[in-house]
């Protein structure tokens, strides 16, 4: 097959938004401009056309089942893994565990590999840019088993202050957990570095890589992470479902979180043995529409390409940080040289929801508050930020409109 | 004017206005007119549990009427929240709990008061019938 030749683009991306129907309407009497990538991206009809055939045609409950219809459900159930296992480079499927998506990923290394080798005095190791996802779980676990956290403080650019992580790390570090991009700034963390640095103090790296994985080709044996966690509607495919990726040593070694069917082995009233790794750790009947949806979507961004997805986004952002900084009384919120996606900012005399109301009426979807991301924005002294987050089929006719929609805004509150 | 009275006088002054621009720089220039509320009133207790926008909201009692006053640091919903006090401040407290805020719908603005929007609003006012609530059981304690 030949190699795309890298100058000539395989993919026309200001067409690729025709794969969108929800982009095709208008909202409040404006063509729709999709900016709140970062809070769920949207479908393409392809991956709803899959979702909508599973369950027309296809749907039974998977696993176990001696019907056709319930093995070909089990088949495509499946398929994900492979599909996941390809996409972030992991060694083999097993390593790949079906959540409903990085906040339930991450609760299940807290409860499952936390509990069981934490205990009191043991350092768990967050940054200061956290989502609460990977917050709160942490903080629960650490009040019970007596562990403690200590937080990588920010920058005022937004980046982490690798110093000051490297004096965190000691013999009582046991966790190192950390966004690979910041959900609220768009600073991308240097998380070989870090996972590196942990490892040096036998520190389990685990990263929140929701905001990662929809915007960069991700190779977590390069990076050489333990436990990685990313959403599937954050990258084109449904709700409710999402993935835990664990070396495959770990896993092993790590109790059930939930128990129920599917993830025993046998069952009587005195005693319970458990399945192997991944089934472990997935009690109940399973999202089935949302895996096969989610293998759909990954087809999707991989017929595209993740490099070229990269380089499209880059372009957009480097355009909507330019433009944005341009107007008078913006300041961006987070200006790290390594923003994937994220632009926020704030003005310091109009609230962002003021912002974001007026660009909703011009048909303009931001996001604005704290991002689930309390503490990053208290280090940054805002209670809210306005923030536009890019996805590859947005255009630079969408950024101008936002520009236009602020600078409209900004006359309200004049 | 009764609190009918009011409904309807304010229905009457959003006919006069134009179309989404201008009925939102008339809500935020009734914000700008309303008192501010003073910084120490402006405390957690104060606070109407919002997501976004903060709002503060306090009450006093005049006779057997209530005064609210109330205070937001976002300007579209400080405007929807002097409307509101000036809604029911002064009435007494079985015609708060009787009254449901009609006029927002009525002016276009219903999506603020939605209870999946985090703006505060629709927690404004259930605050503000929950103090209503308060203040009857206590009025007719002191009439007996």
């Amino acid at each position: 097959m030949p190699q795309a030749v890298k100058d000539i683009p395989a993919v026309d991306f200001d067409k690729i938004r025709d794969d969108f129907p929800v982009l095709q309407q208008e909202m409040n009497g404006h063509p729709l401009v999709y900016l709140d990538n970062a809070a769920s991206s949207q479908m393409p009809k392809k991956v709803a056309d899959r979702i909508d055939h599973y369950h027309r045609y296809e749907h039974a409950n998977v696993h176990r089942g001696i019907h056709t219809l319930s093995q070909k459900a089990t088949d495509a159930y499946e398929e994900a893994r492979w599909k996941v296992r390809d996409l972030i480079n992991a060694e083999n499927q097993h390593e790949i565990i079906y959540t409903t998506g990085t906040t339930d990923s991450l609760n299940l290394v807290v409860n499952s590999y936390g509990y069981k080798n934490l205990s009191e005095g043991d350092e768990i190791i967050l940054t200061e840019m956290e989502h609460h996802a990977n917050i709160v779980p942490w903080q629960m676990m650490a009040k019970e088993t007596g562990a403690v956290i200590k937080v990588i403080p920010v920058t005022d650019s937004g980046d982490l202050d690798m110093e000051a992580y490297k004096a965190l790390l000691n013999d009582r570090t046991k966790i190192v957990s950390v966004v690979h991009v910041s959900n609220a700034l768009g600073t991308t963390n240097p998380v070989k570095e870090i996972a590196a640095l942990a490892h040096e103090y036998d520190a389990v790296c685990v990263v929140d890589g929701a905001q990662a994985v929809p915007h960069k080709s991700i190779d977590v044996r390069d990076l050489d992470v333990d436990f990685y966690a990313l959403s599937a509607h954050k990258m084109c495919g449904p709700t409710g479902f999402g993935i835990l990726y664990g070396k495959k040593h770990l896993l092993d070694e790590m109790p059930p979180y939930r128990g129920g069917g599917d993830m025993i082995d046998k069952v009587s009233f005195e005693e319970t043995t458990y399945n192997v790794v991944p089934f472990r750790f997935e009690a109940g009947t399973p999202p089935i529409a949302a895996s096969i949806g989610f293998s759909a979507a990954i087809d999707y961004l991989s017929n595209i390409g993740m490099e070229l997805i990269e380089e499209r986004e880059y372009e957009l952002v480097e355009y909507a940080v330019e433009k944005v900084s341009g107007i008078d009384g913006l300041r961006l919120i987070g200006k790290s040289d390594t923003r994937a996606s994220v632009v926020s900012f704030v003005f310091d005399d109009i609230h962002a929801s003021d912002i974001g109301t007026i660009l909703d009426k011009r048909g303009i979807a931001v996001r604005t508050g704290h991002h689930c991301a309390q503490p990053i924005l208290r280090r940054f002294e805002v209670p809210a930020t306005t923030r536009a987050s890019i996805s590859f089929y947005n255009t630079k006719e969408d950024i101008d409109r936002l520009v236009d929609g602020i600078e409209y805004a900004k006359t309200f509150f004049e | 004017m009764t609190i009918e009275e009011k409904q309807d006088r304010i229905a009457r002054q959003f006919e006069l206005l134009g179309d989404w621009p201008e009925r939102y720089k008339y809500i935020i220039k009734l914000g700008q007119k309303l008192e501010p509320l003073d910084e120490e009133l402006k405390v957690e207790e104060n606070l109407v549990r919002g997501c976004q926008s903060q709002v503060w909201l306090v009450t006093e009692q005049d006779d057997d009427k209530i005064i609210f006053k109330a205070d937001s640091d976002a300007a579209i919903t400080k405007g929807l929240v002097a409307m509101l006090v000036n809604f029911y401040s002064g009435e007494n407290p079985e015609t708060i709990l009787q009254t449901d805020p009609e006029f927002i719908e009525e002016i276009g603005m219903q999506q603020h008061l939605s209870p999946t929007r985090s703006n505060g609003l629709a927690s404004m006012v259930k605050q503000m019938k929950i103090y209503a609530m308060a203040y009857k059981s206590k009025m007719g304690q002191s009439v007996q």
